[in-house]
This record gives structure tokens, sequence and C-alpha cells, in this order.
């Protein structure tokens, strides 16, 4: 058995989404930004009359913010209460990964990142960061 | 067979059973009046044999029971074995009850629930059996028990493998013997039922066409090819046909909710010994699906108020002259883009004066408030929370919730609602509300680069200024700008400044787009305005929930995202509404807060640019030509209002400036009354009257002066009355004095007009008053506020006493004793007041 991953960059971090949570992967798209809204909301897009928001995952994982001159992609996924997008750096491939080849998380990871993976995938020559959707997309 | 297929019978069913039964309670009122319809009752006894049929064939004992001994009795009817009772048609409704009971259990918790109904069971049989003739089959009596029944239920057929399922008849027997493919006819073929999601995801593809129309016909402009305008042209036609047929498939007719009432109606009537008819006009009229359901408990709330306290029982009716049988009476209409719905019934009406008492009473007013106050207005206090004027609570309405949860619910959906009653002819409840809540309008507005949208339910004008004008139109109370709109200070707010967004660079224009906000009405400033449109409404994810200012999202015509603004949340953002709206439970705090804030007249007078004074103590503002100055034993003197009034020029009490009475041709005079004496003082101009916190900086030693202090960012001189009165010569007060004191005084009585009376007293030696009419209330608020002093009425100053043996108490009775305790309170003001002014005085010194 194995499972398949929707991988992407942010930063120097390699990231896995499973697939079956992916809606689609966009180009940066136009959007429309929410004043007084928290900094990881970077604004509202309109994907084909669906209204979904966009989070920035730099933010998110309290990285450096991105260089004015690079636009982000949409990763959109799916959820409960409907599509969020979250901006990434790059998107990489779709990769198989053998089912139950996690690994725990390491303890010296800065909280805001480790709060989000939930497990790490060793590859040949790399670590792939399964992120934690459901708490990526949640905000306080 | 399998269990799926079991599963979608039994969900087939529960959606049939529910649509029959809902009919079947207005059609048993039918019946009630019309008892020889024979359509009717067949259409009844048809509802009922189907709910028996299929609950028999999927295994549903309990209800089967019910509905077969119903039935059998509904069959007499049809024969004509026997007449309808009114007994009769309760027992009847009853069991239709029952069904719905059981029906409900099947849907929540897929079994019929414990309860065997064995009394009504009984009851049936016992009715059933009252007449000879029809066959009683033993099974269905009360005895029965669930397994019994499934058992009875013929299984021609071959063994079933699995048993733990319910038997299920061969499918031959299900299409010869289901009751629904009689019972639908050829209504069931022209309609089909559709899930409302698919209908939601319609209307949002329909959107998205929307979009991409309005984008081809924007491109079209640019282009000359005919054939491709022609085309576009048709794509425009029919997609506006769609969106609106779309919308239309949501709509649904108001009867749905009404259908209930007849019901409802009947029973009340019977519960309150009323009689009572109810007529309802326009059930056809189609509103949104998401509103009818918004509607529906406000509707029956209002309906069940109507029946209890509006209509009168029979006795009371004859004897004012009216038909012992009142009318309930419902109309819906279509109106501008909205749904009216009237309720009206020819009761009692409400009597205004019973209201404002009990408004009164129960702290939600203020008694000077209520006075003021007109029928129109009073007969709305109904919607406060808190309120009900029943005398006793029953079960049906009265316990004080209700007309305000009405109220709020109307009101969510972007409605209103507004009562009116005229005394013995009745009342007449009006709602409006909007036709669907996914469409709305809205004002598109612009500040800080971004577009917004404001619902256009809560707009109520717009005000466009140049900007060099603008600078002195928005004046300033504090930091607090307002603008003058005809006469009345508007509060202003800035968009930009609550969004944090960056202002813009320089303007032409000031635009203020003037706001409702459920009580109060703010201007709101935005870089500018575009036009109205009507909007798609789209929430918010739950990522955004948090922000208050912000109602929804929308996509605009280019495709874009819009945010939609909540005005109530952004007059709370702007700080417009510090005071809580919930009036019942703030009240108490906002006579707190109005107490803090005075209310000034400010005037020149000599040398003085900002003399003020406080409003209260003012009686009138008047202005005389100077041909009517007269002279009277040396002074100058008016007729005014049957007396003389003798004027007192300021100016030359405060610096000796002579007054020229010669050159000008009006004489501004503010009036001070006590009693039956009234004195003028002559000003030079009146210059505002502004609500603000006062505190007095520095005291004066200037004769006529009490100090100054700061009054809308200005020095302005307090004027101290007495003095300026006692070396003028008139006499407008007793012994009592004059001074800026902040004494906080609480005026304790069971009279509102005895309170309002000593108010004014206590008021004129310029203490705060606080008003109460019992003890609790004055223990109660004296442990959340400080109060220097009470004075209380005889009857309730002993319980005081012994409650609060601390407190500095005065009596007042009668007149002679309210002017002895003033007088004793204003010793005790004037001496805390001159302690206070001398500490003053040292702090400037030093």
């Amino acid at each position: 058995m194995s499972d398949q991953y929707s991988t992407f960059y942010v930063g120097d971090l390699f990231f896995g989404v499973e697939v079956v949570k992916v809606q689609e992967v966009l180009r940066y798209q136009e959007m429309t930004r929410v004043p007084l809204a928290p900094d990881v909301v970077q604004g509202l897009i309109n994907l084909r009359g669906q209204i979904v928001t966009a989070l920035d995952m730099r933010r998110r994982l309290a990285l450096e913010a991105r260089s004015p001159e690079s636009t982000p992609m949409n990763l959109v996924l799916r959820s409960d209460e409907g599509a969020v997008s979250l901006l990434v750096d790059e998107i990489g491939d779709v990769l198989e990964v053998e089912s139950g080849s996690y690994e725990r998380v390491p303890e010296t990871l800065p909280a805001e990142q480790k709060q989000l993976i939930a497990g790490v995938c060793k590859l040949d020559g790399r670590l792939l960061l399964v992120l934690d959707t459901e708490r990526a997309m949640q905000i306080q | 067979m399998s269990m799926n297929e079991d599963l979608e019978l039994t969900k087939e069913f529960l959606i049939e059973s529910n649509e029959n039964l809902a009919k079947v309670d207005q059609q048993m009122v039918e019946l009630e009046k019309r008892p020889k319809d024979t359509e009717l009752l067949a259409s009844i006894f048809r509802t009922v044999h189907t709910v028996k049929g299929t609950c028999g064939f999927l295994g549903y004992g309990i209800l089967e029971g019910i509905a077969h001994i119903g039935e059998n009795i509904l069959s007499q009817l049809r024969n004509g074995e026997r007449d309808l009772t009114p007994p009769l048609a309760s027992l009847i409704l009853e069991a239709i009850d029952a069904i719905k009971t059981i029906v409900g259990n099947i849907e929540n918790t897929q079994s019929e629930g414990d309860d065997v109904w064995h009394d009504l069971r009984a009851r049936l049989v016992q009715e059933e059996q009252a007449i000879d003739g029809g066959p009683v089959p033993q099974f269905h009596g009360p005895a029965i028990e669930e397994n019994e029944i499934a058992a009875a239920v013929p299984t021609p057929s071959h063994p079933i493998e699995v048993p733990a399922t319910p038997p299920s008849p061969p499918k031959a027997k299900a299409e010869g013997e289901s009751p629904t493919a009689k019972a639908g006819g050829s209504v069931a073929d022209s309609t089909i039922r559709v899930d409302v999601v698919l209908l939601d995801k319609l209307m949002n593809l329909v959107g998205e066409l929307v979009l991409a129309r309005n984008q081809i016909l924007q491109y079209n402009a640019t282009q000359d090819d005919t054939n491709f305008a022609a085309t576009s042209q048709r794509l425009n036609l029919i997609t506006t046909e769609l969106q609106e047929s779309v919308m239309k498939t949501r709509m649904q007719p108001i009867g749905v909710v009404w259908n209930k009432l007849p019901r409802v109606v009947r029973d009340l009537a019977a519960a309150c010994g009323k009689q009572i008819r109810l007529e309802m006009d326009g059930a056809e009229t189609e509103l949104d699906k998401t509103i009818i359901e918004a509607i529906k408990d406000p509707l029956t709330h209002i309906v069940r108020n109507c029946c209890d306290h509006g209509i009168e029982t029979p006795q009371a009716r004859t004897a004012k002259g009216k038909l012992a049988q009142g009318v309930l009476s419902l109309r819906a209409y279509h109106e501008g883009g909205h749904v009216n719905i009237e309720i009206f019934d020819d009761g009692g009406g409400i009597d205004p004066a019973r209201v404002k008492a009990k408004a009164v009473e129960k702290g939600l007013l203020r008694p000077e408030q209520a006075e003021k106050m007109n029928d129109r207005e009073a007969v709305n206090l109904v919607f406060l929370p808190g309120f009900s004027t029943a005398a006793k609570v029953s079960n049906i309405s009265g316990r004080g919730v209700g007309m305000d949860v009405v109220k709020t619910n109307i009101e969510k959906i972007g409605g209103g609602v507004d009562l009116t009653s005229r005394p013995n002819a009745g009342t007449t409840v009006k709602i409006k509300i909007p036709l669907t809540l996914a469409i709305i309008p809205g004002l598109v507005v612009a500040s800080g680069c971004e577009r917004f949208v404001i619902p256009q339910v809560s707009l109520l004008e717009l005000v466009r200024l140049e900007a060099d004008e603008a600078n002195k139109l928005i004046e300033k109370i504090h930091d607090t700008p307002v603008y003058r709109r005809r006469g009345s200070l508007l509060p202003i707010a800035y968009l930009n400044r609550i969004l944090r967004l960056p202002d813009p660079a320089d303007q032409k224009s000031v635009n203020i787009v003037v706001l409702q906000a459920e009580d109060r009405q703010f201007g709101l400033i935005v870089d500018s305005i575009s036009d109205t449109q009507e909007i798609v409404v789209k929430p918010l994810s739950k990522q955004l929930k948090g922000l208050s200012v912000y109602a929804g999202s929308t996509i605009m015509g280019d495709g874009k995202v819009a945010l939609i603004l909540d005005v109530m949340g952004l007059s709370q953002r702007a700080g417009l509404s510090a005071r809580d709206n919930n009036a019942a439970h703030n009240h108490a705090n906002q006579i707190g807060d109005q107490n803090e804030k005075q209310t000034l007249l400010l005037f020149r007078a000599g040398s003085y640019e900002r003399l003020a004074v406080p409003l209260a103590l003012v009686a009138r503002l008047e202005e005389f030509p100077k041909e009517r100055v007269e002279h009277a034993a040396g002074r100058r003197v008016v007729q005014y209002r049957n007396q003389i009034l003798p004027l007192v020029p300021l100016g030359e009490q405060l610096d000796g400036s002579r007054r020229d009475w010669e050159t000008t041709e009006k004489v501004q005079v503010v009036v001070f009354s006590e009693g039956e004496r009234s004195v003028g003082l002559v000003v030079d101009q009146i210059v505002d009257i502004v609500e603000d916190h006062v505190s007095v900086k520095r005291a004066s030693t200037q004769h006529g002066l009490v100090g100054s202090a700061v009054v809308g960012q200005k020095v302005t001189d307090f004027i101290d009355l007495r003095a300026v009165l006692d070396s003028s010569g008139e006499r407008l007060f007793g012994d009592g004095r004059i001074g800026l004191s902040k004494m906080v005084v609480m005026v304790v009585g069971p009279s509102a007009l005895e309170r309002g009376l000593v108010r004014s007293y206590v008021e004129m030696a310029d203490c705060k008053v606080i008003e109460a009419s019992s003890i609790e209330e004055v223990v109660d608020r004296s442990q959340r506020q400080h109060m220097d002093a009470v004075i209380a009425g005889e009857s309730l100053s002993f319980g005081i006493r012994s409650q609060m043996p601390d407190m500095q108490l005065f009596e007042f009775g009668d007149r002679d004793s309210m002017i002895r305790s003033i007088q004793s309170l204003a010793t005790v003001v004037a001496e805390r007041a001159s302690a206070k002014c001398n500490v003053r005085r040292d702090e400037v010194t030093a």
C-alpha cells in the first residue's frame, strides 16, 4: 500500500498533502484584501463563483516574507466549510510514499512549524513534511 | 429486497407523510365549517389511508393502528353514518397529532418511539364503536403489541432469508396496493421533488454565467463584428431569463407557513373560550425558501398573541356592541421589491397609556420619555425586551419573551415590523420583508483602493460636501467629528480609519453615507461612491467569521470579490455605540452616562464670547422684537404668556458694558422659571447647545461667574445664575444655593409624577438625579453607583433608613415637607460645594 502526496515548497521546507485533499492547483490569482483580518489571510479569490480565502503559508509558518517579484502559487484544499487556498512558493510532483513510513516530528523544530506537521517521510536524499491540513486552515 | 431499498422507501414515506399531514390540519378545520364537503372529507381520508397503507407496508405497527381506526371513523363520516361534532373533530386532530409525532420519531430515531398511545387508541376505538355498523377488526384494538401487528400484516410470499428485517411483501403487491399511485393522480405527474442543495448549486452556476456574460458584453463593445454582437445579445437575454427562472425555483408561496395557522387559531380559540374567524388573503404570495423558514416562528407568535391578548371573549365583545365572533385576518402582498404581511385583529387594541405605565414600571423607560412619546411610539414599546402587558402569565403567551424575539428575527433577515392599534377597533402588525436573502440591493463604495458594498436596507441618504467647505461643516466635539444635518448632530466615522486603510491623497469632495444602525444613525465617510447593484450574498469563510465589520462577500461584475459591510458592526467598531444597544439590560447604565454628560446652552454677552449655563435650568429661549420691550418700575420688561417678564441684561451684570437697546432689532432672551416666577436673561447671541462632559477646571473670582471649563475644545465661562440675579435685584430662587456640584441624589417614590416634581427641584440645585421606584432598586443601585443622598417618599423612608443607615436621607411628602427636604439638602450641597471650591482655589493659587 502506498499513499499519494501532492508536494510543494515553502521557503526551504518540502511539504506534502494527501492528493485526495487537493481540489486544484492554480497560478497566482488577483485577490481582494480583507482589512482587519489576521495577517495570515492574504485575501479572497473568486474561484469560478466560489469565494475562497487565501492563506499565506510563509506567514503561517513564521518564515520571512516572500520577495515582491516572486508570485506564489495557489494550492486549493477541500474542507467541510468550503475550499481554502494555501499560498506556497512552488508546486512539486505528486509522489508515492509507502504507507506507514512516517516518523514523528523532531522536537527541535520551531513551534509554528512543528504544530502544522503531521509527520515526516524519509525519501531518497530528502525529507517530506506531511502537512496537517486541518491545523493549517485553522487560525485564531 | 435489500436494506437499502427499505431505507429509500422509508425516506419517501416520510417526505410524503410530512407534506400530506401539514395539509390535513387545515382541511380538518375547514371541514368543521363545511361538514358536508365530500371532496374535502375524501382528501383527508386519502391522506390518512395513505399513511396507514405505507406504514403497514414498512412495518410500523403503532402508527398503522392509529391511522387505521382514524380511517374507519373518517369512513363512517364519509358514508354519512355519523356527523362531525366538535369533540369528534378534536379527537381526529389528536390522532393526527399522534401520527405526526410518530412520523417525527421515525425521522429522528428510525423507530416509532416508546409510547404506544394506549389511551388515545382506546378512545378512538370507543368512538369508532359508538355507532353500529362498521366491522371492528379486533387486532387493531388497544391491547395489541407492536410485534403482533407486524405479524398480522399478511406475508403470503416465500420466506425471507434475513429474519431481522421487517416483513416485506413482494413487489407486485406493493404496486397493486400502494395508495400513492391512486392518490397522486395528475398533480404528481407534473411536479418532481428537487433537493435544495441542487437548487443552490444551480443558483451559483447561474451567478457564474452572469459574470461570463458581463465579460462577453464588455468585450463585444470593443468589437465591430455584427454576428458576434447578435450572438452576445441573445446570450444576454437567455442568461437574464435563466437567472429569473432559477430564482423562481427557490420561491415558495407563503401559504406553506399559513397552512398550520387555522389549527393554531382553532385550538387557541377553544382554549381561551373565544370565537375567532381566520381570514387569509394572498396565500399565493411567493418568498424565498430561507425567508419562509425564518418568518415561520415570528408569524405564529404574533397570531398567538392576537388570539390571546387581542380578541376579547364573546361576552366582552357583545357588551361593546361587536359581533361575538372576532376576526383575525392575514394579508400578504408584494410592494416594491418587498413582501408585506399584515396581521389584523378586531379586538380590544392596545392601550398606549397602559403600555407606557408598564414600561416605566419595568424600568424600560424614564417617565419624562414616556410623556413625550406619542401613541404610535408607545404601542411599539411592546417590542422591547422584557416587556409583557398580560396581567397573568398564560401558557399561550405572556412570558415577556416573544415580541422582542419576533422583532429581532425579522430584522435579522433585513425586514421590519410595525404595530398600529386603535382602542376597541383592533391591532395591525405589519411585517415588511425582502423577497430573497440571496440577492440584495447594495451601494458600492470605495475606500483606500478597495471596493465595499453597503446593504441598501441600512442606507438613509448620501451627502456630498466640497473639500473646502467640508472642513468647516464637519465639526469636532472633543475628538469626535460630527456633521450638522438639518439641525441635528450626526456622528461621523471614517471607513478608512475603521479599517486601517490609507487615507486618500487629495480629495475634491467628501462623501458621507448616512446609515441607520438599529436605533441610531451615523455618517460614514468613504473615498467615493459608485452605484447601486443587485449583489449575490456569499458567507465568509470560518477564518474570517470573527470580523464583525463584514456581513459577507460577493462577486462583482468584473469577477473580483468585494466585501459586504455590516453596518451594526461598523458602528460598534467606530465606538459610536459605546452604550450597549440592549435597552432593558443597560437602562441603568444609560442613565449613568447621561448624568455624567451635561447639556449646556452656549451664548455670548458683553465682552464674554463663550458663556454657558446648564440647559436643564433653562425654561425657554425667546426672541422679542425691540418694540415689545417696555418699562415698568424702572426696569425693562416684556409681556410674556400673560405675565410680565423682567429682563436682565447679562452683559451689564458681568462687566458693566452698556447694552444698546435702540440699535438691535431683536432681543435674545434666555428664560428661567421657578414656580410662577420667570426672569429673562438678555444675551447678545445664542451660540449653540452642546452635550459634553464638564469638569470645572478653574474656579472664578469674577462676579457672576462660577468658573471656567473646556467645552467643545474651547474655554467656556459658566455663569452663576444666582449671583447675576441677586445683583440685578430679581429674585427667582428660594434659599437654595446654585453651584456646579457633582452631588448624586436618588429620588425614590412610587409615583412617577411626584418623582418628576422632586427631580426638577433637585436639579435646580444642580445635582445629578437618579430615579427609583422601590427600595430594592435603591439598594441595588447604591451597590453599583456612588450616591450622596436619597430623597424618599414618606412611605419608603423608614425602609431605606433601616437598610441603609449611613445614607443621607430626606423625605418628601406634601409640598411643605418637600421644600424643607430640598432646603436641607441644599445646605448640604452648599457646604460640600464650598469645601470643594476652597480646595480648588488652593490648587489654583498653589
